[in-house]
């Protein structure tokens, strides 16, 4: 808690700070040498950073890194709307990775001469060339081949698996209040978690509504009649309330996933990152969806 | 039956004055009443998706096979009765916060009441915490906590010299409370992580899709003894609205008109708020809107406001549930788009 109120203290002074930087006028594309003081402020890419073999090289990391627990004991520089300018710098990072939306970060660094690695998460397609650039750019290409070519083949021994087995209509759910059935969010037909629930053999019932999440009502939850509920919960408020059967559905008695008992829940963060776990987290999902296919 | 202001007249003026309103409250009574039980009437019959009603009213199927019930007993109902219990209590503690503290400007939401309970939700919902209170979930049950402690403080600061309220001190303590939570509110949310502060967020926008029956039956005690109490009211608040001093030579008992009036507004606003969140808008568009229409007689406006109120917050539900689906708007934006161009439009055309 008091790292949180000096990242508050932090970002005031950091208004003063960035003005007096001025224009260090470096704007060369950076070392073409591996970096070797990276600062990461996207969890996803940590993950990667780890995954292809760059973690030692990590100076770095946002406040809500966890994962991998090697992170823990790595200073934290706030992260997509507090990032610690003054930190970052102070960190003397050859390579920082920002994402898409911190354009004004990535110009300060820019003119302080620091190269930068943006990014913006997107479907699977997305995940896995970021494994391959973040390959490239910290000198671990080989590592991040292998690791994409080996979580491709996960998927596809997902999709062998559960091949000729009829898909049930699936709601995955994301976010819940606990014990009640408002602020629902599910996945739309748009995204890392719709790619995921249809490699894993779940139709997903919201397909048609292109965005990443829906905020269904009641009203939509009964009319849409899913025939699987796939609960995810990162962690938290879900998961304390959670019984077998997440008490709260069972007001929706006609929902054909909840009179035959098809509300699973399932936690971890691995489930909603789109990083090098988004195999594990297929895997889950059709476990889930198809539990005699893993008999 | 307690009047606030029979010591001071004769019997015959007020009997004469009795005798002129009936007509005109009967007839405001008839027309916003049947306006609000047809909005509420129709409401459920139309949604997102088209049920059959005869098969929604069918017996013969169990009700865990009949999804039209289901989507009628269990989504639309509970969700148009919690908009007409929202609206009513909003409209009527907006008309009653405006007569008390003689400002136009005043809503339900105007001393912190809403703002305490906020935080006491914003505390939930990021720190987490899945208890119950009997039928009321945790968000409700902390939220009627947080309106609670925000009332009694703003109360305390408002009566400390003297035995009457301040409307001044009250409105500047309230006012002073209100940016103090907020800023509560966003440091809490500043703690938070981003699902965390999404859900907040999207709470204070409002939400009436509260799914079950218990959560509207806990808040219906809370609103019965508001409105009660909104019963011994329109009589004085036309003589407050005037003045304290006027107010009090025609006989008002000023300090203990002022304390009904605060707590039992106080106690509506708190009731919906837990019930859907601060609604905005509903507050100060439907009593505003009610007396260009019916004039300036608190003892027509607040039923008319009640029964307005609801119409009003249902019908916004209505289109916030139907119009983008199956995306919905939050309640609280469709409230202020259509309350403020109408409201804005009647204002210009009366003047």
């Amino acid at each position: 808690m008091a790292a949180r109120t000096q990242k508050l203290i932090a970002l005031v002074a950091l208004a003063f700070i960035v003005f007096a930087l001025g224009d260090a006028r470096a704007q060369e594309k950076g070392p073409a040498s591996a970096p070797r003081r990276i600062v990461s402020l996207v969890p996803a890419i940590t993950e990667m950073l780890f995954a292809v073999g760059a973690g030692s090289q990590v100076v770095a990391v946002s406040s809500f890194d966890e994962f991998p627990p090697e992170v823990k004991a790595l200073p934290k520089v706030g992260a997509l709307i507090d990032p610690d300018t003054e930190r970052i710098l102070a960190l003397r990072p050859d390579l920082v990775i920002v994402y898409g939306s911190q354009t004004d970060l990535e110009k300060q660094l820019g003119r302080s001469g620091h190269r930068t690695f943006s990014y913006r998460h997107g479907g699977i397609p997305t995940t896995l060339n970021t494994i391959r650039d973040i390959g490239v750019a910290t000198g671990h290409r080989a590592e991040a081949d292998k690791l994409v070519s080996s979580l491709q083949a996960r998927l596809d021994a997902v999709r062998d698996r559960i091949k000729g087995r009829p898909q049930p209509r699936t709601m995955l759910v994301f976010e819940r209040l606990p014990r009640t059935l408002r602020e629902v969010y599910a996945s739309g037909g748009v995204g890392f978690l719709n790619e995921m629930l249809t490699i894993a053999g779940g139709r997903n019932v919201f397909a048609d509504v292109s965005r990443e999440s829906v905020q269904p009502s009641i009203e939509t939850m009964l009319a849409r009649a899913p025939e699987v509920i796939l609960e995810v919960s990162a962690a938290g408020l879900i998961e304390q309330t959670s019984s077998p059967e997440p008490d709260a559905w069972s007001a929706l008695s006609s929902v054909p996933a909840v009179r035959g008992h098809r509300v699973h829940l399932l936690t971890g963060d691995y489930l909603v990152v789109p990083g090098p776990r988004l195999a594990a987290a297929t895997e889950a999902f059709a476990r889930a969806l198809h539990p005699d296919a893993f008999k | 039956m307690i009047t606030l202001d029979s010591a001071s007249e004769s019997p015959l003026p007020r009997r004469a004055r009795r005798a002129s309103i009936r007509p005109r409250l009967i007839s405001t009574i008839i027309g916003f009443g049947t306006l609000a039980v047809v909005t509420c009437v129709l409401a459920p019959l139309v949604g997102s998706t088209s049920i059959s009603l005869t098969r929604a009213f069918d017996p013969s199927i169990p009700f865990d096979q009949n999804v039209d019930a289901q989507i009628f007993f269990v989504a639309r109902l509970p969700r148009v009765l919690a908009g007409a219990l929202v609206g009513s209590s909003l409209a009527a503690a907006g008309v009653v916060f405006q007569a008390m503290l003689r400002n136009p400007l005043a809503t339900p939401f105007t001393l912190g009441v809403s703002a305490g309970a906020s935080l006491g939700a914003m505390l939930v919902i990021i720190f987490g915490g899945a208890f119950a209170l009997g039928p009321l979930s945790a968000v409700p049950a902390a939220s009627l906590a947080g309106a609670a402690a925000a009332t009694a403080v703003v109360y305390w600061l408002a009566s400390r010299h003297g035995h009457a309220i301040s409307t001044s001190v009250l409105l500047l303590a309230g006012v002073t409370l209100n940016s103090f939570l907020s800023a509560l509110i966003m440091f809490v949310q500043y703690l938070a992580d981003f699902a965390q502060v999404y859900r907040a967020a999207r709470w204070i926008m409002g939400d009436l899709d509260i799914g079950s029956y218990d959560t509207l039956l806990a808040s219906l005690p809370l609103v019965i003894v508001a409105f009660v109490l909104f019963a011994l009211l329109p009589s004085s608040l036309n003589l407050l609205s005037v003045g304290r001093d006027a107010a009090a030579a025609r006989g008002v008992d000023v300090p203990r008109a002022q304390r009904l009036a605060f707590f039992s507004a106080s106690l509506a606003t708190a009731a919906a708020v837990s019930l859907a969140g601060p609604i905005g808008f509903v507050g100060i568009v439907v009593p505003h809107l009610v007396r260009l229409l019916v004039g300036v007689d608190h003892r027509i406006v607040l039923p008319a406001s009640a029964l307005f109120g609801a119409a009003f917050l249902v019908a916004c539900d209505l289109l916030a549930r139907t119009i983008l689906s199956p995306v919905e708007i939050p309640v609280g934006i469709v409230t202020a788009m259509i309350g403020g161009p109408f409201f804005l439009w009647l204002l210009v055309r009366k003047s």
